[in-house]
């Protein structure tokens, strides 16, 4: 397969899987902003909504405050952020176009026809936020709905694999950086600086990644910030979790490696990833540091983009 | 003026060729074509959905009206024309060999040498290199026309990069789907193996380097092309890569396509992309779609470019007229298909003939395509014919003029009904190390306008399916 149509595979995954990973995050600050602040919420969640989303600096540039409006504005629909919801859509199908006859109709029909509806979609309402819980139901449905149409018509091929590789290696990031922007109300010893209180706000961590069930499913238990840290890191079955991207990482990657009959850095450094993680107790996180642990993981995640394009993707 | 009609002779009765269609055509239901006509639109709009998104709002206007009525040749008839094509195949690759080799037509007198060095398609680059297995054109579209039974005349040779073959495989597609009846009934010869024919074409003509199973690419300009659509149509069903310049790179002479496997060597490319992109370091320096070092690899003989770089010079206006004698020349054999009798403005004794007689001519730019600049003097307004007349007194040399051909007709669903149109058709030849392969059909054009003899689809003209069948 040509390098260029790969690296178009995977892009286009990665694109549609941020767009769905931003709906999650302004779900929960929307949830959050919603609470008295004598429940949690505070006038700064949307601020933490831009530090989720990565783009803080960039966002600066352009507003001077981080407001709903403004926020709503610039990451759902600012032709000045490069990964706006907005943005994600059209990169997602200009890298489908290009690659038009490796997708199935099913998929490029997905891809088109959310592009197509956002396109000249009216904001006025979705800024207002009245109309913006029903917009990022949307945008949830097209993300699932690109998923499912990948997942139940493409032949299991280095095409499949390759556009597998970014939604996996997306989520991990985006769940990492919600850990790296909210770990500090996971920590213990803030916790009881902040009481009770933090329940909220572990509540809105849940949620970013739809775990809210899950979780009381796994652990039977009220809500504790070493088990939702645990959730998100440790458990394999929780699908937005950093072991289960790994472990889909390491298997795209060991596919490819078959196939091509040849295995390379990009594989090693999955490998050990998935090791850490298949090995690491919570506690152990917690004690040597949770913040350290995930600065490293994004490190790791991002070494990993580097080293699949430098062997494949270019 | 009347016009060869292929349907219907001047008494009355049907051509035998026609014969099962005038039979259908005229027992079918009144709505039916109609009825078809809307589904045929139906099933183009879902290609045109494929069109409209590669060019986006431009591409809306490039979907050709198609025309449900098929043309129709006899085997026979067919057979005749295939072997004036294949003559004139030979013909334009002898010339091209000779042009950038020994030169020897120009020695001899025949053909001006000012033609070919102050032509623009001229590629100084390939005097005196060869090129693998001799073949300059692999691929071409020659236009013809015909006027009579038994008469067909070229307009035009396509030396360099001839499209509208996925026009040709989409019409059969839908006609299929359309009028299974008639295909029933007929036995219509197929197209559908246009593309293992083109395959088996390309990987003929290897360089002796490559491996016995050789790497053959399609490179494209990118998705913003007009032509976009059917590079990656052709491209598919061929089953080779669809490239870019930038999926290109050339190390010590070879060219490589950068894999997920790693770089693999390139032994053909089908390029549709023009000359000057080709190569920055030896064309334009600013084409951004090319392959730095390209023509590198191909002076080395280590990769084949589909068509050969410079055939340009062979499908020029003003080189057409010297067809016949070129083909004399090289092949030593009287022109099976005619060509129209071509005043060369450039001639004095020409020239003032052309500008005696402008009203019944047709007069062309030399190096005009795609029926621009064009004046059909019994078409044309007062106006136009004197600002005609001043253009060919400024630049004589920049014109041809011919005789306003009569084009034959074939029946055509417009909007008063079925009625005669005029139609040209493009049959598409391939010619390989190991033979020349024509596929029964080819791309028939049609004037939708009432008169019009402008078949182009930039000036209002449609498509047919062409059938080839026994009778």
């Amino acid at each position: 397969m040509l390098s260029r149509t790969a690296d178009n595979l995977y892009w286009m995954s990665r694109y549609v899987e941020r767009a769905e990973s931003l709906a999650r995050i302004l779900e929960a600050t929307q949830r959050l902003s919603a609470l008295p602040v004598d429940y949690g919420g505070s006038t700064n969640e949307w601020e933490s909504a831009v530090a989720t989303a990565g783009c803080t600096a960039s966002f600066y540039t352009v507003h001077e405050e981080a407001t709903q409006e403004t926020v709503i504005d610039y990451l759902v629909f600012s032709d000045q952020n490069p990964s706006s919801i907005r943005n994600c859509f059209r990169l997602a199908r200009s890298n489908g176009r290009a690659v038009r006859t490796a997708l199935t109709g099913e998929m490029w029909d997905a891809l088109n026809g959310a592009w197509l509806e956002l396109k000249d979609l009216d904001s006025r309402g979705i800024l207002k936020g009245e109309e913006l819980g029903r917009f990022l139901g949307w945008v949830k449905s097209m993300s699932l709905r690109v998923d499912g149409s990948a997942y139940r018509t493409m032949l299991r091929n280095d095409i499949y694999w390759f556009s597998r590789l970014g939604v996996f290696l997306e989520r991990a990031d985006n769940t990492a950086r919600i850990l790296d922007v909210k770990y500090h109300v996971l920590l213990p010893e803030i916790e009881r600086v902040g009481g009770g209180l933090d329940y909220y706000q572990w509540s809105a961590v849940l949620r970013a990644v739809s775990a809210m069930t899950s979780y009381h499913w796994v652990y039977r238990d009220s809500l504790k910030p070493w088990l939702v840290a645990d959730l998100l890191i440790l458990n394999a079955q929780m699908p937005r979790s950093l072991a289960a991207c790994y472990g889909n990482v390491g298997l795209y990657l060991d596919n490819l490696a078959r196939a091509y009959g040849m295995q390379g850095p990009s594989q090693k450094l999955a490998r050990s990833m998935r090791a850490k993680l298949g090995n690491a107790k919570i506690d152990d996180i917690f004690q040597s540091g949770l913040h350290e642990f995930i600065v490293d993981f994004i490190g790791t995640n991002n070494r990993l983009g580097a080293a699949i394009s430098e062997q494949y993707l270019t | 003026m009347a016009a060869f009609d292929e349907m219907t002779n001047a008494d009355g009765s049907i051509r035998p060729a026609y014969a099962p269609l005038a039979e259908w055509l005229r027992t079918a239901p009144p709505d039916l074509l109609t009825y078809r006509r809307q589904e045929a639109e139906l099933l183009f709009r879902r290609i045109g959905v494929t069109f409209a998104v590669y060019g986006e709002k431009e591409a809306q206007e490039r979907i050709i009206p198609f025309d449900i009525i098929p043309r129709i040749m006899t085997t026979k008839e067919w057979r005749g024309l295939t072997q004036g094509l294949e003559q004139r195949v030979k013909a334009l690759n002898a010339f091209l060999k000779d042009i950038y080799g020994r030169q020897e037509i120009l020695k001899a007198g025949i053909v001006p040498p000012d033609l070919i060095y102050l032509n623009p398609a001229f590629r100084p680059e390939m005097a005196g290199k060869s090129v693998p297995h001799d073949l300059y054109v692999q691929i071409a579209g020659i236009d013809v026309v015909r006027v009579d039974a038994d008469t067909f005349y070229v307009l035009e040779d396509n030396a360099r990069t001839p499209s509208g073959v996925s026009y040709m495989m989409e019409n059969r597609e839908v006609m299929i789907r359309l009028f299974p009846e008639l295909f029933g009934q007929n036995r219509v010869a197929p197209v559908e193996n246009y593309t293992d024919e083109l395959l088996a074409t390309l990987t003929s003509i290897a360089p002796n380097s490559a491996s016995s199973d050789p790497t053959v690419v399609l490179m494209t300009p990118g998705q913003f092309n007009s032509a976009y659509y059917e590079h990656s149509f052709l491209a598919d069903k061929l089953g080779i890569e669809l490239v870019e310049g930038s999926d290109l790179f050339v190390k010590d002479e070879v060219v490589y396509m950068r894999t997920t496997k790693g770089p693999q060597r390139v032994d053909v490319i089908y390029r549709r992309i023009d000359d000057e992109f080709l190569d920055p370091l030896v064309f334009r320096p600013d084409s951004t779609i090319g392959v730095p070092g390209l023509m590198s690899a191909y002076h080395a003989g280590n990769v084949t470019l589909a068509n050969a770089v410079g055939t340009g010079v062979a499908d020029d206006k003003a080189i057409y007229s010297y067809m016949p004698d070129i083909l004399r020349f090289y092949l030593g054999e009287e022109p099976i298909l005619k060509n129209v009798p071509t005043w060369r403005c450039r001639e004095p004794e020409a020239l003032s003939y052309v500008l005696d007689h402008l009203p019944e001519l047709v007069v062309k730019e030399v190096h005009g395509s795609g029926g621009y600049g064009m004046l059909v003097g019994p078409h044309a307004s007062k106006q136009e014919l004197e600002t005609f007349r001043k253009k060919l007194q400024q630049d004589p040399e920049g014109f041809i003029a011919q005789p306003t051909l009569a084009l034959s007709t074939c029946p055509t669903f417009v909007e008063s009904g079925i009625a005669p149109r005029h139609v040209d058709l493009r049959p598409f030849v391939l010619c390989g190390a190991d033979g020349v392969r024509i596929i029964p059909g080819g791309l028939t054009r049609v004037a939708l306008k009432d008169g019009s003899l402008v078949v182009n689809s930039s000036q209002g003209g449609g498509t047919k399916d062409t059938w080839v069948m026994d009778v």
